[in-house]
């Protein structure tokens, strides 16, 4: 279901807020920011209220590629539109006139200030904090002549209980139950703190029925719409019988407030407190709570603000402490006057649990389509093998690539014996030449004009049976040997029969005489510093009896990595099972494919510098054998 | 946070770094050293920046912002006539001061430890100016006056001044400026020139407070004498430039912040979360804990109601969903400084972990960095024996509230976790009569 654009009864701004009421049950916003989890909370009140149209119309995201996006209306999901400018959006979505401004304090005075010239947008929120205050004074100062009102910045924001909340007020769901802000009370609520605010808008619940209007101004210095334009409008909103304002230490709001109770503009009952009463026992310095809580003068004490409302007949508690008792008596009078009338408790729509709240809670469990037993990317930085990237990654940690390699193959720390080993194997395989069939491949790609994952996946798919696949099969064939307890002649002898040439063992040129040096210092690391190495020295065996007949059958580089390999698992204490597995599984080969994609890459990346063209093979090196054929006429 | 007060010296070097874009007309010498001590200034006399500080009369004051230099005799110009003080005699100035604890007429006392030095200006001839700008509610208001200097308060009542609105056109403000210029000026219209650039640099450089008293006109020549700023260091992001490394100060007299104070100011200038910790006495019996801006100081305000502010130990905060590591530095670094020295009565110490119905962060995301915080100080906590009091509602509490009783039982530190449907500063109250 798309949500249609909303062709509401356009009011002008006078009549906005006629009645002095904030929101209604029509009133709809554009989201700036798609900030996922606060619209879906707002959805959330709209089903727990009966709404019928969606309080968010439309979102604004003018980074994301998205055009729309995906949200729970009660347990249905439905589209919001997502547009790239506060304008865009509010052309195809006449009826919102909230902006809900939830860029940063980067971006907020921009935002609003665009926000502030389009004509149908009446209310604006502004949640960032920390917006420069020369762009808050203006912004305040620009909307007051426009008409319009900006909640904020640094504020949580308001909530019309049983019409419309912005964003995040009064928490979850459970805590607007609880604090009965899903149906309107008796209480106009305005606040400096967004947190203060929820817990007050409880209270009153607890203490009394609740609260009619509720608004936080926000904590910065210039909140662009103070405590006596809230309190004066919830005075003409019929449905607001009291008034309760938690002031803060600094500035002289509250003294505005003070004036409007004395002369007679508010009427209604009022309670108020000013917290940060402890300043007063700091000389300088000490910065209590935000930033405009800082206190110039005595008068912009908390206590003394305190003492002044009080001698204005408001009605001060002794301390924070005490404000339940208030509340609770200045409803039961106006109740006893019959001024506050009984409320009869809506039925609470209940709200489907999102899966994953569920989950967390352990009300239900889900199985798994996936098991991982290497890496960890949920907490704060992801984990090799329980070791967080950040404990391995760095030269000082001592952990070099075999050694994450090791974790990520195999889930432990291989002993330096063993990951020198490794890190030899791997420059050894790297890189074979330009000629061998992988590399060809890989360079006629390239060289084709394709990217780099392209050319490099051209040169692996040629590993195989014929090409670098023979660590893997020397491996096998060495072990099965062994463990069959076979002797040399005995093996040979036995894979003559099956018409299997011996893998690893073979050279195109070098020979007994003229060894392989590669091979060589394998051999010699492993004999020095390997436990044993039993399944190299049955090969040499092999090789005793193969060189015999003919000078170059020798154990090649394949041969000696693949019986090392096998002898480094022995040696790390792996069972028979265990390797033969790995043998199975490819974890050899694995190598092979880790070392050449180096070669692989470096020859793409020649490639790609030299600039050489397209590759055609010429046609003198192909031998045509197709006879020309002719249709009789 | 949000004004700042910074100190002279880099007053002084942000009008230099842009003195060209808004002073135009005007010259202005940039001839200044701000230095710890005495070898300081002499190491930059003989390097090949400062040489002027071996060529002229030189001037020294403490560059700490507070004001009232003069009035405090702590203006160094003369030994025996004014504009005799040589690099020596002010290197010297300066290391006895800095050996003293110096107490100001306001009462507050301290070291002095940062100094600015600059070239001694005999002006008799010339007229000591006044001009300050400060950011009001609704507009700016611009100061101005003739008898400018150490008496300004007597001379008040030659101060001119302006209200400026937000609103203002260039035109608009050149005539506003015209018209406020104090009668007595000798050259009005170079005047009204240098006040109208200086009331755009205080504009567009997001000062809060500008004031230079004195500073004296010599043609197109500026001096600067003496300055006083606050700047909105939420425009930081915007200035980054204009303002190059900008460093706040603490204010003159109040304990420099700790290491621990500075490690979470540290981690709350990299966060997205709000991380505050003021140690206020590091021998009181009561820590807190607490989340949320507004929650802290009502628990601030109900320990100091109900036992005195000489109990209270700390004051801070957590907010804006901070994540598990963030908790967990943070009450380390509380529980680390808490469980230091045990009580000086042997009486046991209250962590007051409070905070009201949260918004949007996850209670029990939070606490599981705290739950771990205490598991590293569990020996310590019973050592010198700590009292746990936990109160919390917003997302997941009830998960939150239960890992916490959970890990307090497991643990062994006596604890009492409530929700929501307890007052929020209750916990305090049953702290203390426990």
């Amino acid at each position: 279901m798309i949500i249609n654009k909303q062709s509401a009864e356009a009011g002008t701004i006078d009549a906005a807020f006629a009645g002095g009421v904030l929101f209604r049950r029509d009133t709809q916003a554009i989201f700036w920011n798609n900030h996922q989890t606060a619209v879906q909370r707002m959805l959330d009140y709209d089903t727990l209220i009966g709404r019928d149209l969606p309080s968010v119309a439309a979102i604004v995201s003018a980074t994301g590629s998205s055009r729309f996006g995906k949200f729970f209306f009660g347990s249905s999901e439905i589209l919001i539109p997502i547009y790239k400018s506060s304008a865009e959006a509010v052309a195809e979505h006449t009826g919102a006139d909230v902006l809900l401004n939830f860029a940063s304090f980067r971006r907020a005075y921009r935002i609003t200030d665009e926000a502030l010239g389009i004509p149908g947008i009446r209310t604006i929120m502004i949640t960032a904090e920390g917006i420069p205050e020369r762009h808050a004074r203006a912004l305040k100062l620009r909307a007051g002549e426009l008409g319009k009102l900006i909640i904020g910045p640094a504020t949580v924001g308001a909530i019309t209980p049983g019409a419309f909340k912005i964003a995040n007020t009064g928490g979850t769901i459970e805590n607007i139950i609880a604090s009965k802000l899903h149906r309107a009370g008796s209480c106009g609520l305005v606040t400096r703190s967004g947190g203060l605010f929820n817990e007050l808008a409880h209270t009153i619940a607890l203490n009394a029925d609740g609260i009619s209007e509720g608004v936080a101004i926000g904590g910065d210095r210039f909140a662009a719409s103070g405590f006596v334009e809230h309190l004066l409008r919830m005075q003409a909103n019929p449905a607001v019988k009291y008034l309760l304002m938690l002031g803060e230490v600094g500035g002289s709001e509250e003294y505005r407030v003070i004036e409007a109770v004395r002369d007679g503009r508010l009427s209604k009952p009022v309670i108020g407190w000013c917290i940060g009463t402890i300043a007063s026992h700091f000389s300088t310095g000490v910065q209590f709570g935000h930033a405009g809580a800082s206190a110039n003068d005595d008068a912009e004490m908390a206590n003394t603000k305190n003492e002044a409302m009080r001698a204005a007949g408001i009605h001060v508690p002794r301390s924070f402490n005490d404000l339940p008792e208030i509340i609770n008596g200045v409803h039961s009078e106006l109740h006893a006057e019959g001024i506050i009338g009984d409320i009869t408790e809506p039925v609470v729509t209940s709200l489907p649990e999102d899966c994953q709240t569920a989950l967390d809670s352990g009300r239900v469990r889900k199985r798994t389509h996936f098991t991982c037993t290497i890496s960890d990317d949920r907490g704060e930085e992801a984990t090799y093998a329980g070791y967080p990237i950040s404990a391995v990654a760095t030269p000082d940690t001592g952990f070099g690539i075999c050694d994450v390699i090791t974790l990520l193959w195999f889930k432990r720390r291989y002993p330096k014996w063993a990951t020198d080993f490794l890190e030899t194997v791997i420059k050894t395989v790297a890189d074979h030449g330009p000629a061998v069939s992988g590399a060809h491949n890989a360079r006629v790609t390239a060289r084709a004009g394709k990217d780099i994952i392209s050319a490099l996946v051209t040169g692996l798919l040629t590993i195989g049976p014929r090409f670098g696949g023979a660590i893997d099969g020397a491996a096998r064939y060495f072990k099965l040997g062994a463990d069959q307890n076979m002797a040399a002649d005995e093996f040979i002898d036995h894979m003559s029969e099956r018409g299997v040439l011996i893998p690893g063992i073979g050279h195109r040129i070098k020979s007994k005489k003229n060894p392989d040096l590669r091979v060589e210092g394998l051999k010699h690391y492993a004999e020095t510093h390997f436990p044993a190495t039993p399944l190299l020295d049955y090969a040499l065996q092999v090789e005793r009896r193969t060189t015999r007949k003919k000078d170059n059958l020798i154990l090649n580089v394949d041969g000696v990595v693949g019986v090392l390999m096998v002898d480094m698992w022995h040696g790390l204490g792996y069972a028979e099972e265990e390797i033969d597995r790995f043998i199975d599984s490819g974890t050899l080969n694995a190598f092979f494919v880790l070392g050449r994609s180096i070669g692989f890459i470096g020859h793409i990346l020649d490639e790609k510098r030299l600039g050489m063209p397209m590759y055609r093979h010429p046609f003198n090196d192909i031998l045509y054998d197709v006879p020309l054929k002719r249709d009789e006429p | 946070m949000a004004q700042r007060s910074i100190r002279e010296y880099e007053g002084k070097r942000i009008f230099h770094n842009d003195w060209r874009r808004h002073f135009g007309q005007f010259l202005y010498a940039f001839q200044a050293a701000s230095v710890a001590s005495g070898d300081e200034l002499r190491a930059l006399a003989s390097g090949d920046t400062h040489d002027w500080l071996n060529q002229v009369p030189l001037v020294v004051k403490p560059d700490m912002v507070f004001g009232r230099r003069g009035l405090n005799g702590l203006v160094f110009h003369k030994i025996n006539t004014p504009g005799d003080v040589t690099l020596d005699d002010a290197a010297r100035w300066i290391d006895e001061k800095r050996a003293e604890t110096t107490t100001l007429l306001s009462g507050q006392s301290g070291i002095l430890s940062r100094f600015i030095v600059e070239p001694f200006l005999d002006h008799d001839s010339t007229t000591e100016y006044y001009i300050a700008a400060v950011m009001g509610d609704a507009t700016d208001t611009l100061s101005m006056s003739v008898k400018g200097g150490i008496d300004i308060e007597e001379n008040w009542d030659h101060v001119r001044q302006v209200e400026i609105p937000p609103t203002v056109t260039a035109d608009e403000l050149t005539a506003m400026i015209a018209a406020a210029v104090p009668d007595d000026v000798a050259d009005r219209d170079r005047f009204t020139l240098f006040a109208t650039d200086f009331y755009r640099f205080f504009r567009d450089q997001h000062f809060t407070y500008l004031e230079i008293n004195p500073f004296c006109l010599d043609g197109d020549q500026v001096y600067l004498l003496d300055l006083v700023a606050k700047v909105d260091d939420t425009a930081g992001f915007l200035m980054d430039k204009r303002w190059g490394p900008l460093y706040f100060p603490t204010p003159f007299g109040m304990k420099a912040p700790g290491p621990e104070e500075k490690q979470i100011r540290t981690m709350d200038e990299k966060s997205g979360a709000s991380l505050k910790l003021t140690i206020l006495n590091p021998q009181g019996r009561v820590w807190t804990l607490v989340a949320g801006g507004g929650a802290s100081v009502v628990y601030a305000d109900t320990i100091a109601d109900l036992i005195g502010v000489d109990e209270l130990a700390n004051y801070g905060e957590y907010s804006g969903n901070p994540t598990t590591r963030e908790t967990r530095v943070y009450t380390e670094t509380l529980l680390d400084l808490m469980t230091r020295n045990p009580d000086p009565q042997a009486r046991e110490k209250l962590l007051i972990i409070g905070g009201a119905i949260a918004n949007f962060t996850d209670v029990a995301k939070t606490f599981t960095g705290i739950i771990q915080a205490l598991r590293q100080y569990r020996d310590k906590m019973k050592t010198i024996g700590v009292r746990l009091y936990v109160r919390r509602g917003g997302p997941n509490y009830e998960v939150g509230l239960r890992n916490m009783q959970k890990a307090g039982n497991e643990l062994g530190l006596p604890i009492e976790v409530y929700g929501p449907e307890t007052h929020m500063t209750d916990i305090v109250r049953l702290a203390l009569s426990a």
